[in-house]
């Protein structure tokens, strides 16, 4: 090797529950790894916000532990990228540095009465065409507004222009650059393309949508692509080029190298998000999915993606745990699964909270259909992994049609894909590969990449799909007959949750 | 009304008594304080040990519960929580290996496969989780058998087939086999099952010690050794592997 020194790419995932830092060598391996948990705040039913300030520190903390795990310094590091969660909104003094509220998290639902408010007589999809999102509460938008009209003053210092907007990708960007320092005002496209406020094909905020929502433009920061040299590192990394910034979604999508369209990638974890790589093309979403940026590197054309999210999946066998007590660990659910051949005629369908993609339906309510005596809990684990399985169904389904591209395979991370008879379940009724990679971290491997790419760690992103290993592939077993004719009787128990709520509200 | 076995309610006071209080105890405890005579009692404690559900300290010839009978209860380790644990572990000895990875437990007489990683080239491969490996010939079944005595005696009762000229048939080099896994804490397969496949396994200890299953690595034979030797480069990254599962099952450094 001519390569005398090694070198690395430090990666920060600024996640909704804790922040880490992972380090990467040349292979896309995982040299180390820091973590840090944060304190999540309800200030009352609804509400989840975070310190921002305490993230900051812990941001440092774990960039610090994974160099010192690695025994590795900041010469060692070429580039620094970024992916967080999405949608989580803050707003600072550019002064001081000092956050004027907590960060509103992306769960938090107090802006549900002000989006139905925005939409006026058009309802949740006034700003689809432009955004490729639903007015709805999870996006950063209407957060700004919410915290503009309730934090005193607020609205005035703002339009004065000493107030800055960010998600937590520009938090991080801006303190890491030196903060009132001269620290940079940046957000990438992924992050941007989640406020609600950036116009799909211009890549630009949208001002017409800015003046409906009540944003002042003077709080946004500049939209830039996912991979390119923001500015230099201050602190623990000084010098460090600060490369790359990617939502955690789209960071997967980039992790497990979905590079062209029709690629596709699966996060399954408590909730479960499925992206839809369609190249250059924003297509538009008649089935309930969303429009979004899946990445941009540099001054090249900017990817799209379709998006499409579970509510329910890890979090039923979580249910199964805790609230009906039928398994001990999560893991059990699969062992009670596989007691049984099939589901005896069950299926369960978690509408915990309404139906989402493709029916947002919320006068919808969980139902268990098909019961018989025969039926036992092994039947019901079953139905349990079954649901996450057509549920993933729907969504591609929805995505070939919006998007008329036929997925080839599914590329799977997350949790729940240590679970062997579950993503079996999804191979059989997709009738497509299932196929998990050897890197679980693909959220941070994602940032890792663009930051590398920016700096030219990694060439392009053929040298990335080199790198990319094959741990596990599933294959389809089940028979067409029996897939038609279970897919039936799930659409028959989906149908069966509707209208359980008499009143919608 | 049908008649009990007495034996089989002395065999259940001997594991109640085993099970409460301290735990470990001796033949004459055990035998003064369920009013047995001494012959019985160990008769008892002997058939017991046989089965996997009592075990005997060399040390101090105590007595203590046994595996099969954690494996019996809700203690038992689920194999689904094993594979959820091993996972990243398994993926970078893949990685670091450039082989294929095994997860292995006793099931029936044989070793059954939960988990499987791909070898990292590009190749076709197919997912063999739920397959069934024997005990007697595979790495992962010598390691099973060198330290679970469920294991150790299905593989001592069985045929053990020669299933290539390599295979390991007669009980006396078979046990020699398994003296030396346990003294070097790792086993070998070197075409014992398939011509030109070699494999090497080391145990997955749970907290309690138990030996819960193992892990090996699979390859051809010209990649596995060199010059007829077992490369030691693979087996330090397998016992990595294998301690590093069991560190998250919680079981102590060793």
């Amino acid at each position: 090797m001519s390569d005398t020194r090694r070198e690395f790419i430090a990666a920060i995932d600024q996640g909704t529950t804790s922040s880490r830092c992972i380090v990467f060598d040349r292979d896309g391996r995982i040299v180390s790894v820091g973590q840090k948990e944060h304190e999540q705040i309800f200030p009352e039913p609804g509400r989840v916000e975070h310190d921002a300030a305490e993230i900051w520190t812990n941001v440092q903390e774990v960039i610090t532990e994974a160099l010192d795990k690695a025994g590795i310094t900041r010469e060692d590091v070429r580039a620094l990228g970024i992916t967080n969660q999405r949608e989580t909104t803050l707003l600072w003094d550019r002064a001081t540095g000092e956050p004027v509220h907590n960060a509103i998290v992306w769960q938090d639902t107090r802006t549900d009465a002000l989006c139905r408010e925005l939409g006026r007589n058009v309802g949740q999809d006034r700003f689809r065409r432009e955004t490729g999102l639903p007015l709805a509460s999870y996006f950063a938008g209407p957060k700004i507004r919410w915290l503009l009209d309730n934090v005193e003053g607020l609205r005035e210092r703002a339009e004065a222009g000493e107030i800055l907007f960010g998600t937590m990708d520009s938090w991080v960007i801006w303190n890491l650059t030196g903060g009132t320092e001269g620290g940079v005002h940046v957000t990438d496209v992924t992050n941007a393309s989640r406020t609600l406020l950036m116009n799909l094909r211009t890549m630009d905020w949208d001002p017409r949508i800015c003046e409906s929502m009540g944003v002042p433009m003077a709080v946004l920061p500049e939209i830039r692509s996912s991979a390119e040299v923001y500015g230099e590192a201050r602190g623990a990394l000084a010098g460090v080029p600060v490369a790359s910034a990617l939502g955690d979604q789209q960071a997967a999508l980039f992790g497990q190298t979905c590079f062209s369209p029709g690629e596709a990638k699966s996060t399954y974890g408590t909730g479960t998000f499925l992206l839809l790589n369609t190249g250059s093309e924003a297509v538009n979403s008649y089935n309930g999915l969303l429009t979004t940026v899946g990445y941009r590197i540099g001054d090249q054309d900017p990817v799209y993606a379709l998006e499409g999210s579970i509510a329910v999946t890890g979090s039923l066998v979580q249910w199964m745990r805790d609230q009906m007590g039928l398994i001990n660990s999560a893991a059990e659910i699969e062992t009670l699964a596989s007691s049984v051949e099939d589901n005896g005629g069950a299926y369960f369908v978690p509408a915990f909270s309404g139906l989402f993609a493709p029916y947002w339906r919320s006068d919808a309510r969980g139902v268990i259909a098909g019961l018989t005596r025969y039926v036992t809990k092994a039947h019901i684990a079953r139905a349990v992994l079954e649901a996450t399985a057509w549920q993933t169904r729907e969504i591609v389904d929805a995505m070939e049609k919006d998007s008329r591209v036929e997925l080839t395979a599914l590329r799977v991370d997350g949790g729940m894909t240590s679970n062997n008879l579950l993503m079996q379940c999804i191979s059989d009724v997709l009738d497509a590969p299932v196929v998990r990679p050897m890197v679980a971290e693909t959220t941070c491997l994602g940032a890792a990449y663009a930051a590398g790419l920016a700096v030219g760690f990694w060439p392009d992103t053929d040298a990335l799909r080199a790198n990319w290993r094959r741990a596990a592939e599933w294959t389809p077993r089940m028979e067409a007959g029996t897939r038609e004719r279970e897919y039936k009787n799930w659409l028959k128990a989906v149908e069966r949750t509707m209208g359980w709520l008499e009143e919608e509200n | 009304m049908a008649r009990t076995i007495q034996s089989l309610e002395r065999a259940a006071a001997v594991l109640r008594l085993l099970a409460g209080g301290e735990r470990r105890l001796g033949l004459s405890d055990i035998a003064s304080t369920l009013g047995l005579a001494k012959g019985t009692a160990h008769g008892l404690l002997r058939t017991l040990q046989q089965e996997g559900f009592v075990e005997q300290d060399p040390a101090s010839g105590r007595y203590q519960l046994g595996a099969e009978l954690l494996r019996l209860g809700n203690s038992y380790l689920d194999v689904h929580e094993l594979r959820a644990r091993a996972l990243v572990w398994t993926d970078d000895l893949a990685r670091s290996s450039g082989e294929s990875v095994y997860l292995g437990v006793l099931h029936q007489q044989g070793v059954l496969i939960v988990h499987h990683v791909f070898r990292p080239d590009d190749s076709r491969q197919v997912l063999e989780v739920g397959a069934m490996q024997p005990l007697h010939s595979t790495a992962l079944g010598k390691v099973l058998a060198a330290y679970d005595p469920v294991a150790h005696s299905e593989a001592m009762d069985s045929g053990r087939e020669a299933l290539t000229a390599h295979t390991i048939t007669d009980p006396e080099s078979f046990e020699e086999v398994l003296e030396l896994t346990r003294s070097r804490g790792w086993a070998a397969d070197v075409e014992e099952t398939w011509e030109g496949v070699a494999s090497i396994a080391a145990p997955v200890h749970d907290r309690r010690r138990m030996p819960v299953g193992a892990v090996a690595v699979t390859g051809a034979v010209e990649r596995v050794c060199s010059d007829g030797e077992i490369q030691p480069r693979l087996v330090a990254a397998v016992r990595d592997c294998a301690r590093a599962v069991s560190r998250d099952l919680g079981a102590g450094r060793f």
